[in-house]
């Protein structure tokens, strides 16, 4: 709490003192500093957590890595600032980081009114709620009366209200500012449900007693498109954020790996060639160097290398890839041509 | 140049440049703060209060629901945290007069207990003691589906207690007249009894008289008029009790972990207040023939009371911000629907500008009210 109340108040200082932040450009101001200050959330296994050597490990933490990757040349020129949930925005709106890449969901509101704009989306969840098997309950409808237990972050308590109203029904709201008590507190039976993004309730099974014991309900009640976000009315440093994210699905769909991107350069695929700066000077339109695209591969792997490296089946989180692999699988990761 | 010299001059001069300085210091971050966000285009103002709220407060002291506006929803939260901390402070100061008091016990073994409570309490954060009452009750405790049924009706778990709730159907006016009456008249009849038997030196049956004028008028009511009570029984729902009163685990948790820490605080004023009083008092009334007890009472505890009631004054100050860790366990104080408003509306700014503000005008308001009650019973030097 009271670490929230320190970083409001220093973002409220940022705000009044630093006025500068529009003066320079955000591209300009990230290479005369030298590094890419990314926000990423505290502390987030599969997203944003620091490994047992301190480094950062993550998807978000990688999507940080693959725009450092495009400016730098080196992945690593990043330095990570985990952002609190209630002052994440107004540490992008003061300048305190340049990129906000945080599980943080694309939303009318958030882009219309907080002075910044949305990269593509990176990740599409949606909230779902889990239930101990041992309930036997089969849709979240049948869940009315229920006591849920949710966090107050993002707007979980608001879908879950707006679900409920949908179907007419009551139900009583426990919210946890701790994830730790709010996941003790539904272990305990205290609530009936928790409810949370569906990437959150992996994690949270995954570290059951017993994870067999627990089910993921069918309905996901909400969309939640994680995207990253940068200050408005920048458009250089936007292009260069979202063309970064949408490089690394590009590279997914045409093959290219970490591993095989040196020999990719010698490919004969255009296509490939333009990605990677080996033909044609994309990267100069950004303002970039021409080898951006084999840089971000280089440093990071492509979208899918990203993704099951963190999230996907071989770790904790164990999510398989639904609605998050590439359009020509059955998903909706879609870039638009790099060319 | 003379009036520089001039003591009074001086006085108000240098509090005038003073009170400029920080108006214009503050002004001056408003000024930058506000023009900063409009040129980044962010939403500024207090507009986001009369939209509607679009989320559940299930433990509210004051009705709401989601359709309800954002502004009532932070008011839901004012009253929530003014709840616990009002009832923190009740129980807090009772119970931290009985261990002061056997702070001060002959027997060692009360003084030591009520020595080593103190220690306790004192000595780890509060917010560790939260998490500890917290996860005692809802691990400790049954599920829902298999609550103790202590009495009909009553159901203990860790969903909290399930109590029978009672509702006036008609009449309710005229009862609420009649306890109000009853009791403003027992009140009255007390004051004269006691006033009498001071000037008198006989006792009389004041407070017997004044307990039956509180009772008459309701039950001269209950026999000419009747009013109805209806009993809204719990019942088991699907998942968990339905109707009844709920106390609930997170409020508990709270009220029980702050109250402690008040006691433990109010009982060191109280045995510093007694410590305080002149060891002559004792000796006085021992040689009129009080008892140690009445001692205590009548001549040590109303000369303390002068001593307590500052220092007493900041615990109450304290108990009532500390009810902000509310936000830990789980319990919608003020804080916690702020947190929730900030993150629907991305106003942090304003929403921080209203929970302080608040915070600070009920502060200002503890400290005026014991303010008042200090001058009152101060020694009144004629």
């Amino acid at each position: 709490m009271k670490q929230a109340l320190l970083s409001i108040c220093a973002a409220a200082l940022g705000l009044t003192m630093a006025g500068q932040a529009s003066a320079a450009s955000t591209l300009e101001t990230v290479k005369a500093r030298g590094k890419l200050v990314c926000g990423v959330s505290l502390a987030t296994p599969g997203f944003a957590a620091p490994d047992d050597k301190g480094r950062m490990q993550g998807f978000d933490a990688d999507i940080c890595r693959s725009i450092a990757a495009a400016v730098f040349g080196d992945g690593d020129k990043v330095e990570f600032v985990p952002t609190n949930i209630n002052t994440r925005f107004q540490a992008l709106q003061s300048g305190e980081i340049d990129v906000l890449s945080r599980q943080t969901t694309h939303t009318f509101s958030r882009d219309a009114s907080l002075g910044l704009d949305f990269g593509p989306t990176v990740f599409y969840d949606g909230q779902g709620l889990m239930v101990p098997k041992s309930l036997g309950v089969s849709s979240a409808k049948e869940l009315t009366e229920a006591a849920i237990c949710t966090l107050p972050g993002t707007t979980t308590a608001q879908n879950i209200s707006d679900f409920f109203r949908a179907i007419n029904g009551k139900f009583e709201l426990v919210v946890f500012e701790s994830p730790d008590e709010n996941r003790a507190a539904f272990y305990s039976g205290r609530c009936e449900a928790i409810t949370s993004d569906r990437s959150d309730l992996a994690s949270i099974r995954a570290v059951a007693n017993n994870p067999a014991d627990y089910i993921v309900l069918p309905e996901t009640i909400s969309k939640e498109p994680l995207a990253p976000a940068f200050r408005q009315n920048d458009s250089q440093w936007g292009d260069i954020v979202s063309w970064s994210v949408w490089l690394l699905m590009a590279a997914e769909e045409k093959g290219i790996t970490q591993a095989n991107v040196d020999e990719k350069l010698k490919s004969e695929d255009p296509d490939v060639q333009r990605m990677l700066g080996a033909t044609e000077e994309l990267g100069k339109m950004l303002g970039l160097d021409n080898k951006w695209g084999y840089n971000v591969i280089k440093s990071v792997g492509n979208y899918g290398e990203v993704f099951e490296r963190n999230v996907g089946e071989g770790t904790k989180l164990g999510l398989t890839r639904g609605p998050n692999a590439l359009w020509n699988a059955g998903g909706m990761i879609y870039s638009p041509p790099i060319r | 140049m003379t009036f520089l010299h001039d003591m009074r001059f001086r006085a108000y001069f240098y509090q005038v440049v003073a009170v400029g300085f920080v108006v214009l210091v503050g002004w001056t971050m408003f000024a930058t703060a506000s023009g900063n966000l409009a040129k980044q285009n962010i939403a500024t103002g207090f507009d986001f209060l009369t939209r509607p709220a679009g989320f559940v407060i299930t433990e509210a002291a004051i009705a709401f629901e989601a359709t309800d506006t954002i502004g009532r929803a932070i008011l839901v939260g004012i009253a929530n945290t003014v709840k616990v901390s009002l009832l923190a402070a009740f129980f807090g100061t009772v119970l931290g007069l009985a261990v002061g008091i056997a702070r001060m016990s002959r027997n060692p073994l009360l003084a030591r207990l009520a020595l080593v409570y103190v220690e306790l309490l004192r000595n780890v954060p509060l917010l560790l003691y939260l998490f500890l009452w917290y996860s005692l009750i809802i691990l400790i405790l049954p599920p829902v589906k298999q609550a103790l049924n202590l009495l009909p009706g009553v159901y203990l778990s860790n969903s909290g207690l399930v109590v029978p709730a009672a509702f006036v159907e008609s009449g309710g006016y005229a009862l609420l007249a009649c306890l109000l009456g009853g009791a403003a008249a027992a009140f009255l009849i007390r004051v004269a009894a006691t006033r009498k038997r001071v000037a008198t030196g006989r006792s009389n049956h004041g407070g017997l008289i004044a307990l039956g004028v509180l009772l008459a008028p309701v039950l001269l009511l209950w026999l000419v008029n009747g009013f109805s009570v209806n009993w809204d029984f719990p019942t088991a729902g699907k998942f968990r009790l339905t109707g009844g009163l709920h106390v609930r685990p997170e409020f508990v948790a709270l009220l029980f972990g702050l109250a402690l820490s008040v006691s433990a605080n109010v009982a060191e004023i109280v045995r510093a207040g007694i410590q305080a009083v002149n060891k002559g008092q004792w000796e006085a009334s021992a040689a009129l023939g009080l008892a140690r007890g009445k001692t205590m009472r009548l001549v040590v505890l109303p000369q303390a009371l002068r001593i307590i009631i500052p220092p007493l004054t900041n615990t109450y100050l304290t108990v009532f911000k500390n009810s902000s860790l509310a936000i830990a366990i789980g319990y919608p104080d003020l804080v916690m629907v702020s947190n929730t408003v900030m993150n629907q509306t991305g106003q942090a700014i304003e929403t921080i500008a209203i929970f302080m503000g608040v915070y600070l005008a009920l502060s200002i308001t503890i400290s005026l009210v014991m303010n008042w009650y200090n001058a009152h019973v101060a020694l009144k030097e004629r």
